[in-house]
């Protein structure tokens, strides 16, 4: 019996079926959940894009928390400060690990091989992510978010923009921290994460400063399976290449 | 002339361009490392929570201000009254205030452009309007209605006096002591508005609008930001804008210290002390910030990681196994 589900040839022209086979060319499941990574991919340096993306899924998650119980709740419950401290504490470790990410691409020169939109993706979740916390420290409601907003509102006042966004009022900087700014970290860290997928963790420079050719064969193939002896020396028994080889899929 | 990978003819430029990498690949599990990586995270969350929790000190209110320091809101108020306060003088998105008191950048002045988005009127909303909302206050309603029907030369020549004799005033017995002088209303206006502050009613008069619910705080922040109360908390707090505040909090917690950049030029002569220097730092952040983004596009920044060579750390492993 045919499957009524099966595509027609005249389904090829519907904006769905366009749209899905450019999905499926750009991200195939081999590329988006890889199971191998290049090996030159052996670096503690890897490991801070995922530890990035660990400590934002906490800042969400804690953030979240804290949004049940409203702005207030933390100030008067024990448990919501230990929330708010896990929120705090999250922040400055998805900060500390982006900020070493972000210089580990720097110094790797990332962007190559039309890598570009993966750079800048990444400057500017960093920068939404300054945006997002900058409104959360202007959320508190203590002597903290009126002196610093005291204090910011000269600066960002200076550029005009201080007539639509009112550090002094809490509502909308509430409404800020907590939908429009962690929505654009979200969308941008996952474009980010979807386009390392896409191309892939950047190669080396060679030696003397240019790009790193292994001497691949020519052929179908470009993967080249380490030999046993190759594969114990870079990981067995070596801290270092053993988290470095879980790392590569966090560009 | 090589190639890039992608087939292109262009000029190849190592900077900007890589080959297609033909050499060998490991196994690697990536869910597994994101689970062990939340598992790290959620380890290390817990332990600085439980060990430093997280600062939250008391907000200043205009309550606790003028009960902590009645003669400095006195000191305060009167400016509010006169128009000498900083707010007053603020000019947009407040006011409209002096002519020259907007920054710039030549002609460049966004605050000018924008134009009064949160109006506030310093004499009516601070004082004039709050004292008008005590009840049963006819002596203090008919100094109010001689002091606004006063020539403008008296009510400056009141404000004058009353404003040098606060500079020495005292607190005795629940009220500001001035020296005897010619204040005209507005000695009683002033004392009045000071035990209004001090009864709590102030800060809400401050926030009353035509709606019961309230977010918006520009209002008595602007007022409490004019006295020196708050700004003392912060220097004992190592937050002034001279001590890399902007990017502190309360306690010896890490603040925002992703904000050094933008700190460290509040710092540095001449932008330290210009009039303009709020918009010097922006404008400053703004191009650095655009050198950041386009950094990929742009030739000589984009080779500072090759020709600093720290790659030469970061893939020591794969260039050792390939002598």
């Amino acid at each position: 019996m045919a499957d009524p589900t099966a595509p027609l040839p005249e389904d090829a022209k519907q904006w769905t079926a366009k749209l899905r086979k450019v999905a499926e060319d750009a991200f195939p499941p081999s590329k988006l959940l890889p199971d191998r990574q290049p090996a030159y991919v052996a670096s503690w340096i890897y490991v801070f894009g995922v530890l990035t993306l660990a400590s934002l899924s906490f800042v969400i998650l804690t953030g979240i928390v804290l949004a049940l119980g409203g702005p207030s709740w933390w100030h008067t419950s024990s448990t919501g400060l230990f929330v708010n401290s896990l929120h705090l504490w999250s922040v400055e470790f998805f900060f500390f690990f982006m900020v070493v990410h972000l210089w580990g691409k720097f110094f790797m020169a990332a962007w190559r091989g039309k890598r570009q939109l993966t750079w800048i993706t990444g400057v500017v979740s960093f920068l939404i992510s300054v945006g997002a916390a900058f409104t959360g420290y202007l959320s508190q409601q203590n002597f903290d978010s009126q002196w610093i907003a005291t204090q910011a509102k000269d600066g960002i006042n200076a550029t005009g923009a201080g007539s639509f966004f009112n550090v002094m009022n809490f509502g909308q900087m509430l409404m800020w921290h907590i939908t429009l700014l962690p929505l654009g970290v979200v969308a941008l860290v996952g474009l980010h994460v979807l386009m390392v997928r896409h191309r892939g963790v950047v190669p080396p420079f060679d030696r003397d400063g240019e790009v790193q050719n292994t001497g691949g064969r020519d052929g179908a193939s470009s993967r080249r399976e380490l030999s046993g002896e190759e594969l114990a020396e870079s990981s067995a028994g070596n801290a270092e290449a053993a988290v470095a080889s879980r790392s590569g899929g966090d560009d | 002339m090589r190639r890039d990978h992608s087939g292109g003819s262009r000029s190849f430029k190592p900077d900007r361009d890589v080959e297609e990498f033909h050499g060998a690949y490991v196994p690697y599990d990536l869910a597994k490392e994101f689970i062990v990586a939340l598992l790290v995270v959620g380890l290390l969350v817990v332990v600085f929570a439980f060990l430093f929790s997280s600062p939250d000190e008391a907000p200043v209110t205009i309550k606790s201000w003028s009960m902590n320091s009645p003669v400095g809101f006195a000191q305060t108020a009167i400016t509010e009254l006169d128009g000498t306060s900083a707010t007053a003088n603020y000019g947009p998105p407040y006011n409209s205030a002096t002519p020259g008191a907007t920054q710039s950048i030549g002609p460049l002045s966004p605050e000018r452009w924008m134009g009064v988005h949160h109006p506030i009127d310093t004499s009516l909303d601070y004082v004039i309007g709050p004292l008008k909302t005590l009840p049963n206050r006819p002596a203090l309603d008919r100094a109010i209605g001689r002091y606004l029907s006063a020539p403008a030369s008296m009510r400056n020549a009141w404000d004058s006096a009353y404003e040098k004799a606060v500079a020495s005033a005292r607190f005795v017995g629940g009220a500001v002591v001035v020296r005897p002088g010619h204040y005209g209303p507005v000695a009683e206006m002033m004392s009045a508005l000071t035990s209004m502050a001090r009864s709590g009613a102030l800060d809400g008069a401050l926030l009353s609008n035509r709606q019961f619910y309230q977010t918006d705080y520009t209002k008595p922040l602007m007022f409490i930001a004019d006295g020196s109360y708050l700004s003392n908390l912060a220097q004992a707090r190592h937050l002034q804008g001279t001590q890399w505040g902007m990017m502190n909090e309360t306690g010896n917690y890490p603040g925002q210290a992703w904000l050094w950049l933008y700190t460290f030029w509040y710092q540095v002569p001449p932008i330290k002390t210009s009039p303009n220097g709020d918009l010097e730092v922006w404008s400053i952040m703004m191009v650095l910030t655009a050198l950041l983004v386009l950094l990929p596009f742009i030739p000589g920044l984009r080779s500072i990681p090759r020709l600093t060579g720290v790659y030469r750390l970061i893939w020591r492993r794969h260039y050792r196994s390939h002598i």
